[in-house]
């Protein structure tokens, strides 16, 4: 697994304006005040400070969005520096700081389940790095050797020598050291591994924890945005003399796209609405005339994509290659490719099977996009919905033409992320319309143009041959997977690194084009992909007589971290294939983000069809997990993100436009569709690897609902949503 | 025109067009941020307040009907976050990212006040109207059993 790269540069850094980017003669509302940048106290390095009754602020780069950042970066730096967990708070990083001092949290990125899994190193090692530090300036002070003085629990001691760290904080924080501290090691932590509340729970059960949505900058207006409907398409032209005497109503905007082919964050042409209110301008913009380019988009739909697919299904497609996918765990390398067409040709037992297919799926964070931008001559701030504060830093001051210095962009928690916040422009948005009327203004997209013109998750189709064995065990695989050309990858994920020892295969890969945004999601290529591969695990061990559990059992042996999650699946989930009439289990196992996760599904379906899904448990192999409690959470929550895609999702493409962009079309899972019992259980190897866990329950959820569903009723489902399935 | 509200026991007169819905005099004109926008259209709960006992959408009714009723939101349900139902919210970690939490908190509150030990499927029914896409129902189901037990003891 690669780590990232830090430099000494990053703990040594000190700026006596650690909460200087909010200055002087600036409005900024009261309760963001509360949760702002920095604080009080000395500065040890950029990433904490400490005041004088020894309370330690942790400044956290990664933004919040419910996955617990806020928490975990705060532990991880609480561990090395030693520090009792309640004196510690949490601050906002500081996004300009960070952009202007050459990255000085080395990245604000947050996303792919890496803040802990990657990022730890030089998280611990700017604790360590500080609690080093305190110590120097203890023995200074004391005139005692450096071997002398213990750091423990926020106190400095050396024979009779006790302070805390709060009275050495400024002698510290002027030390440099000479060789940085190495971190602890897994079985010397204190805190790491045990179970913590996130800290920004309380705030979220009184309505106080501030989003993008709830700032408010004095004399602000409202903005409502609209992009063409068919994504890739143009706005030409808009009358605004026709709603311009509508109630509130103050100045449209046209909001000019910068590139032919944008990408990501770029700036998509649309035309706004301002107004005294937001509903105002939500009713203005939608009674204005609007005349779009639909461009080439219009002549896409869900059908034209299936039948271009199914197409490219009957030919070959590209080779991948063994690293091809997410980096896996115990991949065999030695897999034979060009033998497998052979094999299935002279094969005496083939199987052969269906196409299977996962639809576009939107974010759809609860939170619509939103940004608040305040552009002035001299200055610029702005309030975001963003997984990465220095990229949309960069990006505000490249859309306006400024220097990033002036440039102060202020994290806001996030009413979900999902990978959604990666893939956005509302900050743009916000800042050309704030430049253009000359104003603050704040920006909330409506949840139709939300959906309608998000980044989605692209569609996947796959199907699979195989040639079995005496033993029933397949002897050779081909896979042929189509994928979206703008992100290959996700058509990629858990296909070619799948741990299954089978001597002989091949995965093939298609593309298809489509005019639509593509962008990051919730393991958005696992979750497609692991509903196909592990029901075709399912159907080859059922064609060659096997137990599907003891089928993967078999596959993987000698395959420690699998084998562990696995025989969990099989010890402690009561799995039987053996259950009543409409009664079914059905397992499946997916490794993405580094954690293998196994799902045990009991389902029933009724003599009418209707599934239930009784019980979801799942065994999670991450390696080490720093807060047992937070993973869980973690794991019901992208487990039960893709349930709510596999009973109830899918986007409705037809003539370029999505056409189910709210919820009353687009369906989630609701509490009476909540399976009664979802347990989650850790089975960590423990042995010097970190997985994610943001992600990794998502993805065996649909295929082990669908097995059990198979054994319930003797129907394979092989699509998404379920519930639009024939029983 | 001018029009006043109750909100949390307090009279607060707001100067608003009666059209207006609830959610945007709420937020906008009323200054109080808890309760969020979500959908528009009522599918979506995040919009949730208590109105005489009941909870209701506030995204898409007008202001105007609000007038001369009790008109709850999160920030009046307790002064120092320590009603039975945060308390629970709390004790189980409920909330993730916690944009839809004011929502589920006030459909809570107000089925708890109604039916102060629900079944399950009490629960679901009272609970139907409210999203949460981080998925969070489990321990949602769970919090509103503890709530009533903390009301209880």
């Amino acid at each position: 697994m690669n780590q990232m790269k830090f430099t000494r540069r990053n703990f040594l850094q000190v700026s006596a304006t650690a909460a200087g980017a909010m200055v002087i003669g600036f409005h900024m509302p009261s309760k963001a005040m509360a949760q702002a940048e920095g604080s009080a106290g000395t500065e040890i390095n950029a990433w904490l400070s400490i005041d004088a009754n020894n309370i330690v602020s942790i400044a956290t780069p990664q933004t919040e969005m419910g996955q617990g950042a806020f928490t975990s970066v705060p532990m991880m730096i609480a561990e090395e520096l030693d520090v009792p967990w309640e004196n510690v708070r949490h601050v906002f990083a500081d996004a300009n700081r960070h952009v202007n001092n050459e990255n000085l949290y080395t990245t604000t990125s947050t996303g792919g389940s890496t803040t802990v899994s990657r990022r730890h190193p030089y998280m611990m090692q700017a604790g360590a790095s500080a609690r080093e530090r305190l110590r120097q300036a203890a023995a200074t002070r004391w005139g005692v050797p450096l071997d002398q003085v213990v750091a423990k629990q926020g106190v400095l001691s050396a024979g009779s020598n006790q302070g805390t760290y709060g009275e050495f904080a400024a002698e510290a924080a002027a030390i440099t050291l000479e060789q940085e501290p190495a971190i602890k090691p897994y079985g010397d932590w204190w805190l790491l591994g045990t179970d913590v509340k996130r800290l920004d729970i309380p705030l979220k059960t009184n309505g106080s924890a501030v989003f993008a949505t709830d700032v408010e900058v004095e004399g602000m207006v409202y903005a409502a945005v609209a992009a063409c409907p068919v994504p890739e398409g143009k706005v030409v032209s808009f009358d605004f003399d026709a709603i311009k005497d509508m109630p509130g109503v103050i100045q449209a905007v046209e909001l000019k796209q910068t590139k032919d082919t944008p990408t990501f964050t770029d700036l998509r042409s649309a035309v706004a609405v301002v107004a005294e209110s937001w509903y105002q301008a939500k009713n203005a913009l939608a009674a204005m005339p609007i005349v779009s380019d639909f461009g080439r988009g219009a002549a896409i739909s869900n059908e034209s994509q299936n039948a271009e697919a199914l197409s490219l299904l009957a030919g070959t497609g590209v080779v991948l290659k063994d690293e091809e996918g997410n980096p896996g765990k115990g991949y065999d390398k030695g897999v034979n490719q060009d033998a497998v067409p052979g094999l299935l040709e002279s094969a005496t037992k083939l199987v052969v099977g269906e196409v299977y297919h996962r639809p576009f799926e939107a974010h759809a964070t609860m939170m619509p996009p939103a940004a608040v931008a305040d552009v002035k001559e001299d200055r610029v701030d702005v309030w975001t919905f963003t997984q990465d504060i220095g990229r949309s830093l960069n990006e505000v001051a490249d859309q306006l033409g400024r220097d990033t210095t002036n440039v102060f962009l202020h994290q806001t928690y996030l009413g979900g992320g999902f990978g959604g916040g990666y893939n956005m422009d509302v900050h743009r948005q916000a800042a050309a319309i704030s430049a253009a009327i000359g104003r603050p203004v704040k920006v909330i997209r409506s949840r139709e143009e939300d959906i309608g013109g998000d980044s989605q998750r692209p569609p996947v189709w796959g199907t699979y041959k195989a040639a079995l064995g005496d033993d029933g065990l397949p002897t050779a695989l081909m896979t042929h997977f189509v994928g979206e050309e703008k992100m290959p990858n996700f058509a990629r994920s858990s296909v070619a690194n799948m741990p299954y020892i089978i001597p002989n295969r091949r995965h093939e890969l298609s593309q298809v084009q489509s005019h639509v945004p593509i962008g990051y999601h919730r393991a958005p290529g696992a979750n497609s992909n692991g509903f196909i591969i592990e029901q075709m695990v399912d159907e080859l061990a059922q064609a060659g007589g096997w137990d599907p559990l003891d089928w993967r059992i078999k596959l993987t042996e000698g395959n420690e971290p699998w084998q562990r999650v696995l025989l969990a699946m099989k010890e402690k989930s009561g799995w039987t294939t053996d259950l009543g009439d409409g009664e079914g289990m059905g397992c499946a196992v997916v490794e993405s983000h580094g954690t293998i996760a196994g799902c045990v599904a009991t389902v029933s379906v009724s003599r009418r069809g209707q599934i239930f899904i009784d019980k979801l448990q799942y065994f999670l192999n991450s390696g080490y997990t720093i807060n047992p409690l937070n993973a869980i959470e973690q794991a019901e929550s992208s487990a039960i993100w893709e349930l709510s895609h596999a009973m109830f999702g899918g986007l409705d493409l037809r003539d370029g436009r999505f056409v189910n962009t709210n919820f009353d079309s687009y369906q989630m899972l609701r509490m009476p569709d909540t399976p009664p019992v979802v347990e989650v259980q850790l089975v960590n190897s423990e042995d010097g690897w970190w997985g994610g866990l943001g992600e990794p329950a998502g993805p065996p959820t649909p295929p082990a609902i669908a097995n059990a569903i198979f054994y319930a009723s003797g129907t394979r489902i092989r699509t998404t949503p379920f519930t639009k399935a024939t029983i | 025109m001018a029009i006043t509200l109750n909100i949390n026991g307090n009279d607060v007169s707001i100067d608003a067009d009666p059209q207006m819905p609830l959610l945007w005099a709420i937020r906008e004109k009323a200054g109080l941020s808890g309760t969020k926008f979500g959908c528009g259209i009522a599918q979506c709960g995040a919009c949730t307040v208590i109105i005489d006992g009941s909870a209701v959408r506030s995204c898409n009714i007008p202001v105007a009907s609000a007038v001369g009723r009790q008109l709850r939101t999160i920030e009046g349900v307790s002064e120092n976050n320590d009603h039975p139902v945060q308390l629970a919210w709390q004790d189980l970690t409920v909330p993730q990212c916690g944009y839809c939490q004011s929502g589920q908190i006030m459909s809570a509150v107000a089925l708890l006040e109604r039916t102060p030990e629900p079944s399950d499927r009490e629960i679901d029914q009272a609970m139907a109207g409210n999203i949460c896409r981080c998925g969070t129902y489990p321990r949602i189901r769970a919090a509103i059993h503890r709530a009533a037990e903390l009301a209880k003891a």
